[in-house]
């Protein structure tokens, strides 16, 4: 019954091809294979839910990005935004008004047509308050949230509250949702409980190249080629190639590994670079491809609790903190922990993120001396037993907490906890479950000092507002702040702002460049390392090509195709 | 010479080794040699790559010779700077494996004969008071004993955990790790002591000596304490090994000593990762450590009567 179903549905999807002359598919110069053949993917972990909704988890989203489609989306190597299911848009002068122009014919993976309607309804049901959207936060600009207007079947006004740089980029991860579908649960104020993981196949349906074919619980979700996916390649041939793909649910990573090198999954999407090693054996035996898409977008950082409540102070003084940040050896992080993968930091940018990077931020040099001398001339001394003490007499000792499922930040831990017994600092390092880790940082603030990582979403500053304001919920230093507690804060909140409303990229990179400036000179957070972006795929794999940024090497799934076929 | 003896000899040599880890090992166990991270066991040699025989035995560092100084700065054996001896390896961090091993050992040994001494302890006290007094203090005890039984005692431990000051030192974690595996260890060896203070004390020596007027304590101490010896010591050498390993779990699993101290879990818990057994297989030397520890242990249990 399934096969003559999936007949019945390629049919009518060629019928539906050749009867609509007027569909508006987007070319892929890039694409040059056959349609054919499964691929299999590793996830770390059960996807939640398929509701787009609600999805906060890596694994759901892994699988809702290839169900469902943007507007406009950011095209993950050169980390610029290009058109998908909006095939043009203007912005008006005072850069709060966006028209966009839709592809004109094209169908969701049920067969119904998608129009404005959908658009507009979309973004109804993102800001709806009853559905606690994860992404509500992103379309409310200077506290009002935006409004589209469908102006005719294909073209929709997009209205800003406020000046917003870069808006368009808020489309990128806001999939277009179908009316006909959930308009009903919408009304009755049901959204967060549509599309679960036992809805029926049939009950979904998305704009992405694959659509849910079967769910096996515990197993794997396999999902089906899209018969109306809104992209051809240069012959005319419309992708995705594959006739499907499949997730299994592999639960570690040492364990995603060892079934890539036993043949039962096709690609790596990203792993650690300890793995590295391992997978250039598989390269040498198989022919695997092994890519090191260089620097991540993710930055690790030690961060000190500057809550004014913490006792003693040393943490608040710039001088205490410059010293630590001097005398971490960020080399040996890169080379002891990610085996030679990954870019030392001086700054919260990585050097992943090519458009944003202030590279004149200058490299200090690694040096105990001069940090002993910064904290000599803070007032610490030292005793014949070359502990450090502060004006008090009181001796340095504190305890860094860490996520006990992160090994590489472990690691750092180790070498940081080594590199400050150097400056006659007691450092405790203390493994936390992570969750117990977030809850003490962010919430009940019962930490000295913490290992963290950030950064693996967007490439513009826009994404991370709420670490960089000091009222931001993520502001890890110190959260929620009032009043900014310190003039250097206040000048980041100014600038954030500022570049936020600012329309002018080159007026943007200044402000952006300021703040890396002033995060450097303050040093809140001893930036350490960026992980490279690590991948691997079978040599049978075509159009394989990794990115730094999140979903690395399934952002172009539609256009990855089976070679030998 | 009996097997016994060949068992305490051996169990002997690995303590003292342990005991004197701060000489017989050429580094500190927290000392970092960066440049040298996941090295393979250094061989020792007598003959150089000519076939000429060294009376001093060396190693090769960086590709250049380095005989074995014996006896300086404290220690049982170094080589001259900038030449390293890494009989067993380096870790990720290039720390001494051989170093780290012995130093480790004494947390890992140390815990386990301490924690051994807790439970017997509180088991010898609760298990006779029990039995030599019956009524409510037995009742009320070996219920309590039985809910220890039932106590799931890794939870017990993360919550532990979870409710102590996370500045916690390499120390006062072992303190804490040998208080929790003694005490919830007790219930069970105090169930047997019990039983026999209960049988003990209905002999007839124990009556002549409450009809001579003797006190409770001399009762228990002349009459029913060397009863319990040998039982004693019985449980002393099926828990040793016992708590052993479970202070290696608890290190394997991350709650046991904290970084940088080492100990034989924390030493085996990078092998949890994939391929890490093949491609570095000298960090699994602490398990070949505890082999020998625990078969001595189990060897001196299963030895009959005769040869003690």
């Amino acid at each position: 019954m399934r096969v003559k179903s999936g007949v019945l549905c390629a049919l009518s999807g060629a019928l539906f091809v050749a009867l609509c002359p007027g569909e508006e598919l987007l070319v892929s110069h890039s694409a040059k294979g056959r349609r054919d053949g499964r691929l299999t993917v590793a996830l770390r972990a059960e996807p939640k839910t398929l509701n787009p909704l609600i999805a906060m988890d890596l694994p759901s989203r892994d699988v809702i990005g290839r169900m469902h489609a943007d507007l406009i989306s950011i095209h993950r190597q050169t980390q610029l935004t290009q058109p998908a299911l909006a095939k043009s848009w203007t912005v008006s002068p005072d850069g709060r008004r966006y028209t966009l122009h839709l592809r004109r014919g094209l169908r969701f993976s049920d067969g119904h047509a998608f129009d404005a309607d959908d658009v507009v309804f979309t973004l109804e049901a993102f800001l709806d308050e009853k559905t606690h959207s994860p992404q509500r936060d992103l379309l409310i600009v200077d506290g009002h949230p935006l409004t589209a207007r469908k102006l005719d079947a294909y073209t929709v006004l997009i209205e800003l509250p406020a000046p917003y740089a870069a808006a368009e980029r808020i489309f990128d991860g806001l999939p277009m949702l179908p009316r006909h579908i959930l308009e009903k649960p919408f009304r009755e104020g049901k959204l967060a409980e549509v599309w679960r993981l036992n809805t029926p196949a049939d009950g979904i349906a998305g704009l992405g190249p694959f659509r849910l074919k079967q769910y096996q619980p515990g197993e794997r979700l396999v999902l089906e080629r899209n018969p109306y996916y809104w992209q051809e390649d240069g012959s005319r041939q419309r992708l995705p190639y594959f006739d499907e793909l499949t997730f299994l649910f592999v639960g570690s990573e040492d364990a995603q590994v060892t079934r890539f090198a036993a043949g039962e999954t096709d690609i790596l999407n990203r792993v650690s670079p300890r793995m590295f090693p391992q997978l250039a054996a598989g390269q040498a035996s198989r022919g695997d491809i092994v890519s090191d898409a260089g620097p991540s977008l993710e930055y690790n950082f030690l961060v000190f609790n500057l809550s004014p409540a913490v006792k003693p102070t040393w943490f608040q003084q710039t001088a205490f903190r410059k010293a630590v940040s001097m005398a971490v050896d960020r080399d040996s992080i890169v080379r002891l922990v990610y085996g030679g993968r990954g870019a030392p930091m001086w700054g919260n940018v990585s050097a992943g993120n090519r458009q944003w990077s202030n590279s004149n931020i200058p490299i200090p040099v690694r040096s105990l001396s001069q940090a002993r001398d910064l904290l000599a001339s803070a007032g610490f001394t030292w005793d014949s037993g070359k502990t450090l003490r502060d004006r008090t007499g009181k001796p340095v000792e504190f305890s860094i907490i860490v996520a006990s499922s992160n090994t590489e930040r472990v690691q750092m831990a180790t070498i940081v906890q080594y590199d400050l017994k150097q400056l006659g600092m007691k450092v405790q390092v203390a493994s936390l479950e992570f969750r117990s880790l977030v809850d003490r940082v962010l919430n009940t603030r019962q930490f000295d000092a913490a290992i963290m990582g950030l950064g693996g979403g967007d490439a513009d500053p826009n994404s991370e507002m709420n670490v960089w304001l000091s009222s931001g919920g993520m502001h890890v230093w110190n959260p929620g702040q009032k009043q900014p507690s310190t003039p250097w804060e206040g000048e980041i909140d100014r600038l954030m702002r500022a570049q936020m409303s600012a329309i002018r990229i080159k007026e943007r990179k200044q402000q952006w460049d300021r703040v890396q400036q002033l995060i450097a000179e303050n040093v809140p957070m001893v930036f350490l390392a960026s992980p490279h972006v690590v991948v691997a795929a079978r040599k049978w794999v075509g159009g394989f090509a990794p990115a730094a940024m999140a979903d690395y090497t399934l952002w172009n799934v539609e256009e990855l195709f089976h070679r030998d076929n | 010479m009996t097997r016994l003896w060949l068992v305490a000899l051996t169990l002997a040599a690995i303590h003292l080794a342990v005991a004197l880890a701060g000489f017989i090992s050429p580094y500190d166990p927290a000392e970092q040699h960066r440049d040298y991270p996941f090295e393979p066991p250094m061989a020792v040699h007598f003959f150089d790559s000519g076939g000429n025989f060294h009376l001093r035995p060396f190693v090769f560092s960086a590709g250049r010779m380095y005989p074995l100084q014996v006896l300086v700065n404290g220690k049982l054996f170094q080589v001259e700077e900038p030449g390293h001896v890494f009989l067993l390896g380096t870790d990720a961090f290039g720390r001494d494996q051989f170093s780290r091993i012995l130093h480790g050992g004494r947390v890992s040994l140390g815990a386990g004969l301490l924690a051994t001494l807790l439970t017997l302890l509180a088991g010898l006290i609760l298990g006779s008071v029990a039995g030599f007094y019956g009524g409510w203090r037995d009742t009320v005890l070996m219920r309590l004993a039985e809910v220890f039984l039932a106590l799931p005692w890794l939870y017990l431990l993360l919550g532990v955990r979870a409710f102590l000051p996370l500045s916690l030192d390499p120390v006062r974690t072992f303190l804490l790790t040998i208080a929790v595996i003694g005490v919830v260890g007790w219930a069970r060896p105090a169930r047997l002591f019990r039983g026999i203070v209960l049988s003990a004390k209905e002999r007839e020596y124990v009556y002549a000596a409450r009809g001579f007027g003797a006190s409770s304590l001399h009762i228990f101490s002349w009459h029913i304490l060397p009863d319990l010896r040998s039982a004693a010591l019985t449980q002393a050498t099926l828990l040793i090994p016992q708590y052993i390993l479970a202070e290696v779990t608890l290190s394997f699993l991350g709650l046991g000593v904290g970084e940088p101290a080492p100990s034989w879990g924390g030493m085996l818990a990078p092998l949890r990762e994939a391929g890490m057994l093949t491609s570095h297989w000298w960090l699994a030397m602490p398990a070949f450590a505890l082999l020998p520890v625990v078969m001595c242990y189990y060897a001196a249990i299963s030895t009959s009567p005769s040869d003690r």
